[in-house]
């Protein structure tokens, strides 16, 4: 018997929980000003979500997915990435949408339940949201394909979930990008639980990451709470892939400590005691550990940082709630490039349709 | 000018398309080497190379998704799926994004993508290989299901979807593929979406159909003539979005309604066809509107597909009925 296929799962960490570094650090992290930029994109996230969670539940946004515990992830593949690479996230970068330019207006717009916040001004090539779990994965191989087809030192980013690693959708384009070597990263953001699901139940392989092997391509596990380590295995394969040597994934190693969503209750699945073993290991207090560590953070900056954020949040979320609705006709706005007729004959009947029976 | 098939003035199409904008790109399985399994895409491997012409792995959901990715980069993918019963794995991608990625980007992405496939029976295939499911693309919002009749129109109506700015379902039924053949000009001249096409005219009744059936549909208008029923034929062509205007002012015109088409009958096509006759020409209709269609039955295997294709013993017999209602 010889081994045909010699594959060795391995996780990529730099900084340990308590923010000591258990690797050599890669060269953007020995600059305290990019230390610090990731630092400050997580707390903005993070803020971002409290505000987002305190106005769902006061009946101000629809139903919302938190990231609190996975802003590492999300902050770590968008600071890997450059502008012009192109993002289909799942639903749960609002980090990773931030550092690419999408605005805490469009956020809570989107969230809000209102499409112009996903026609956002920054990054116009990004895709929006995918709420079907893992169905934009061949969508990123298409940009992909699009990409090397003009011959541009350009790369794509797919984020999405350990969930979403059980559908044909992701085995059929993880698979598709080995064949044609499309410059693809697929960023599995493994938070432990799909809902009410937890990965031993999604799947019996031992990584999430070992989903690359069948398709031939790289796949390697990283800390996903420890932004760093995110940065440097996304921005590796990034470039790899920038190269025309192909596609990756990278499985991001996390844990969601709050409910799947607004509309969740992770208490009727999930043990508190398990949440309460995992926030030693979040992503913000590792760094903030580190940098207080090496003398470029203090609590005056800290200070400084979050009243910022929260100046920021507060003023965005006003924007947001004081931008009127769409009018009714924007029901048929972009159903089509041109409405055909029998829209057009539908959306008048919208526009007089009766509002009371008297 | 000359004598094509069906299938013929699809690779004509595709060809002008191709050579017309460098944006257009072939995708599906077998479409390169082998040029498809019914031919369609032969010589565009030859002519245009790997790059524009991508022969995909057996995953039809993906290649759905990578098209919506093209398109939303800036290209015009035309993909193949082999044959319609393929076409289901493709539903969820139509839906959930090919067919609302303008809307729910307010139009920052769009989907300039055609979805091919081979569509109805008739030709003795293997099981899943005969369906009909225009139906359910019809039903998608921000979806254009088109369905060419002839070799001429087929090439008009897949320049006009591969130029179109938004998804199209191009269902080519298979029966026809190699059936009559007729002039085609390459002229690179697209026929309207949008636009029902009147192939016969006539006073006494209104025959719609659309696809292989339009066949069924004119033969039972010459056996009619020879009983002096004068019947109008319409062929539907783009369901999506319908032309009802020509439609419902033939029906106010004659007065009978017969539909014909292959899909089963309930929630068919002919039932949307049916409501808005019902709707926008209920005073002028003398007999009650008639849908001759496939059974509320699985496609039979095609030893007997036959007797589930409606013949054209079945429309004349309605157009009969419609006639002798009083």
């Amino acid at each position: 018997m010889t081994t045909t296929v010699d594959y060795k799962p391995s996780l990529s960490r730099i900084l340990d929980p308590n923010g000591k570094p258990v690797a050599p650090l890669p060269n953007f992290a020995r600059d305290a000003d990019q230390l610090t930029s990731l630092y400050r994109a997580m707390i903005l996230t993070r803020a971002f979500d409290a505000k987002a969670i305190a106005l769902q539940r006061t009946g101000r946004l629809g139903t919302y997915a938190s990231s609190l515990g996975q802003e590492a992830v999300a902050v770590g593949l968008a600071a890997a990435m450059q502008p012009t690479d192109v993002l289909l996230p799942s639903f749960r970068e609002h980090g990773a949408q931030l550092w690419r330019g999408i605005t805490l207006k469009e956020l809570f717009l989107y969230w809000g339940g209102d499409e112009r916040g996903n026609d956002f001004a920054g990054p116009r090539e990004d895709f929006p949201n995918c709420v079907p779990v893992g169905s934009h994965a061949s969508h990123a191989v298409g940009v992909a394909l699009a990409i090397r087809l003009r011959n541009e030192a350009r790369a794509v980013v797919c984020v999405f979930g350990d969930g979403a690693t059980s559908k044909g959708d992701v085995a059929e384009a993880i698979n598709m990008a080995g064949v044609w070597k499309v410059p693809v990263v697929f960023v599995i953001n493994n938070n432990g639980w799909a809902i009410s699901v937890p990965v031993s139940r999604q799947t019996a392989a031992e990584t999430l990451a070992q989903k690359a092997v069948a398709a031939g391509i790289p796949g390697q596990q990283v800390d996903g709470n420890d932004v760093l380590a995110v940065r440097a295995v996304v921005g590796q394969a990034l470039e790899r892939a920038r190269a025309g040597t192909g596609p990756s994934v990278v499985e991001a190693v996390t844990y969601r400590l709050a409910d799947h969503t607004t509309a969740d209750d992770a208490s009727r699945y999930r043990d508190d005691a398990e949440v309460s073993r995992h926030w030693p290991a979040e992503p913000l207090a590792r760094l903030r550990s580190y940098l207080t560590n090496i003398g470029t953070w203090d609590k005056a900056q800290e200070e400084t940082l979050l009243q910022d954020c929260n100046r920021k949040i507060e003023d965005a979320a006003t924007e947001y709630l004081v931008t009127s609705a769409q009018p009714p006709s924007a029901i048929f706005d972009n159903i089509y490039a041109d409405l055909p007729t029998e829209l057009i004959t539908q959306r008048d009947e919208a526009l007089n349709a009766p509002t009371d029976v008297a | 000018m000359s004598d094509i098939s069906l299938v013929e003035a699809i690779n004509l199409a595709l060809k002008r398309a191709m050579a017309d904008d460098p944006r257009v790109l072939m995708l599906g399985e077998d479409v390169g080497i082998d040029g498809g399994v019914f031919r369609a895409t032969v010589g565009l491997l030859q002519a245009y190379g790997e790059g524009r012409v991508i022969d995909t792995p057996l995953a039809e959901a993906a290649i759905a998704g990578v098209s919506i990715g093209l398109a939303a980069q800036g290209f015009r993918p035309v993909a193949e799926i082999q044959f319609s019963g393929f076409a289901y794995s493709c539903l969820d991608q139509l839906i959930n994004h090919a067919s609302r990625l303008r809307a729910r980007t307010r139009g920052r992405l769009t989907c300039p993508m055609v979805l091919r496939s081979p569509a109805g029976g008739g030709i003795k295939a293997i099981e899943h290989h005969s369906e009909s499911p225009e139906a359910m693309f019809a039903h998608i919002p921000g979806l254009k299901v088109v369905i060419p009749s002839s070799p001429r129109r087929a090439y008009g109506l897949l320049l006009a979807a591969i130029r179109d700015p938004d998804p199209v379902v191009f269902l080519e039924p298979t029966r026809l593929y190699r059936a009559a053949r007729e002039d085609v000009t390459d002229d690179g001249e697209s026929s309207p979406l949008e636009r029902c096409f009147t192939l016969r005219v006539g006073r006494d009744m209104t025959i719609v159909s659309w696809g292989a059936m339009i066949n069924e549909a004119l033969e039972a208008a010459e056996l009619l003539a020879a009983e002096n029923i004068d019947a109008e034929v319409i062929d539907v062509a783009t369901l999506k979005p319908l032309d009802s205007v020509t439609i419902l002012s033939s029906v106010v015109r004659t007065g009978r309604l017969v539909i014909v088409h292959e899909a089963p009958l309930t929630c068919g096509y002919g039932a949307e066809i049916a409501a808005r006759a019902a709707k926008g020409a209920f005073t002028s209709l003398l007999a009650p509107v008639e849908r001759i269609t496939g059974y509320d039955t699985m496609m039979p295997y095609p030893r007997i597909e036959a007797y589930y294709i409606p013949n054209v013993e079945r429309v004349v017999a309605a157009a009969r009925r419609t006639m002798a209602y009083t």
